[in-house]
């Protein structure tokens, strides 16, 4: 690998960003997000040796669109270092390697930072918001605005930090972000979702204690069900149940 | 006869379709979540009112479902535009109108997860149509198989949504002209089943991380305490 880095011009960058967004734009079941990575650095390879009708440039592709499975947004930074590894021409046989290598951590830090964390903590921040009265736009803005700081940056740090790494970019995953911040944003989930979910539960049945105080304590109990049910149904189809019966109730009675 | 029953519905179509792709294929920035997509259907229904209200109730189920890999989950984008169109279109304190619409958000979404189910088999089958081709190191197979991915998902999600509605429109104005509980029983019950799923999905969420549980607690206690203070 060469020690400095290579440039790219704007328009490939730009190209290649965008592309991240469209990563499982044809996820399925035996490539998972294979041909995302090849589609993504796509306009970067087209920079190889003998361009888009070279050699390099259709065995890099061949390679890229195979199996290969990582969280949608952290796999911008495989797309990086797997750009700078192919344009620096390093053996193909190291590069597959570290396709195998970084696939698991990308999925699993990115499952637990940000479909674990996150995801449910801006949700939480967003039902507290609506609890308190704020108009749909507010809740919507704040829901939107900070989740996607979080998720075009990760996009963006993730292609930018693997490019600059390449193939030895498992130092720079050791950021405190990735490292500590599933634990401290499961922390903070459990506590905002705490206080969000009386105030939002409120906020939809309106005014009165004994009916809140009723409903609160009936969500206790059912919360305990379902949690002991787990594994064997899911909540949202036992609450197909639920309504379905009550619907059944309402209209025979 | 069809076509002309859908042609009114036909912006929300579009918008189960556009939000649908969120969900997984493009551009996942989670304008699909239920508290998002509800609202915005609601909104051109004529109420962002009910649509955010009804976005929040389905937005508690949906934090159960993580989609995590290659995991089968709700797909809660044209699920909730289909939710925020009917409790849009209700008139406000209609018996019934909000655990109905829930309920039928909720079929929706199983349908709509189901369809993403057969969704990846049939990504699979046109990347290995276009394999060759790939291997030899065509770019254009490679775009092919990513944009036709795109297409099917954009045209899933809106067919979902149409079924659905075609069906749903006139089934939940039937249900709620025979409904005779108080609305406030009937949001008392979404309540309650919504908060006991998202409760549960978060209790869930805890157990991997240390500590969390007396976070959660805690947040209860002081949410508690606010909610009880404004009732």
């Amino acid at each position: 690998m060469t020690e400095q880095t290579p440039r790219l011009p704007v328009r490939t960058w730009l190209a290649v960003f965008s592309r991240l967004f469209a990563m499982q734009g044809a996820f399925n079941y035996e490539t998972m997000v294979g041909n995302g990575i090849a589609f993504a650095m796509e306009p970067a390879l087209r920079r190889l040796p003998g361009g888009p009708r070279g050699p390099a440039y259709a065995a890099a592709l061949g390679r890229h669109s195979g199996y290969f499975n990582a969280h949608p947004y952290l796999a911008a930074v495989a797309v990086g270092a797997l750009m700078r590894a192919e344009l620096d021409g390093v053996p193909a046989a190291q590069i597959e390697r570290f396709r195998v290598a970084a696939a698991g951590p990308l999925g699993s830090v990115g499952d637990r930072l940000v479909w674990a964390g996150w995801l449910p903590l801006c949700s939480s921040i967003a039902l507290l918001a609506f609890g308190l009265g704020a108009a749909p736009v507010t809740v919507l803005l704040l829901f939107l605005g900070l989740y996607n700081v979080l998720h075009v940056g990760l996009r963006g740090w993730g292609l930018v930090v693997g490019w600059r790494h390449g193939l030895r970019v498992a130092s720079a995953l050791d950021a405190w972000i990735l490292r500590r911040g599933p634990a401290h944003m499961g922390r903070a989930t459990a506590f905002v979702a705490g206080v969000a979910l009386p105030v939002a539960a409120h906020g939809i049945i309106g005014p009165g204690r004994a009916l809140l105080g009723t409903v609160l304590g009936a969500v206790a109990v059912s919360a305990a069900i379902v949690t002991t049910l787990r594994g064997k149904a899911e909540g949202w189809q036992l609450a197909i149940v639920v309504l379905l019966g009550f619907t059944l109730y309402g209209v025979a009675r | 006869m069809i076509t002309a029953e859908l042609l009114p519905l036909a912006p929300f179509i579009v918008l189960g379709a556009l939000l649908g792709l969120d969900v997984v294929a493009f551009p996942q920035a989670m304008i699909s979540r239920p508290i998002v997509a509800a609202t915005v259907a609601g909104a051109l229904a004529g109420s962002p009112m009910s649509g955010l209200t009804i976005g929040v109730a389905l937005e508690f189920f949906a934090l159960e479902a993580m989609p995590f890999g290659s995991s089968r989950y709700p797909e809660w984008g044209s699920a909730s535009v289909v939710g925020g169109v009917l409790f849009g279109r209700a008139e406000e304190g209609t018996a019934g109108a909000m655990a109905v619409a829930v309920l039928i958000a909720l079929i929706a979404a199983g349908i709509g997860g189901t369809s993403m189910h057969l969704l990846r088999r049939l990504n699979a089958a046109v990347a290995r149509k276009q394999q060759a081709r790939i291997a030899r190191g065509s770019g254009s197979a490679v775009t092919v198989v990513q944009l036709t991915g795109l297409t099917i998902d954009l045209v899933r999600a809106g067919m979902v949504t149409a079924l659905i509605l075609a069906v749903a429109v006139p089934l939940y104005d039937r249900i709620l002209a025979t409904f005779v509980l108080t609305p406030v029983i009937s949001r008392a019950v979404v309540v309650g089943t919504a908060s006991a799923v998202g409760l549960a999905a978060i209790w869930k969420v805890t157990q991997s991380t240390a500590g969390a549980r007396w976070y959660l607690l805690t947040g209860l206690l002081v949410g508690f305490s606010i909610a009880w203070r404004v009732a």
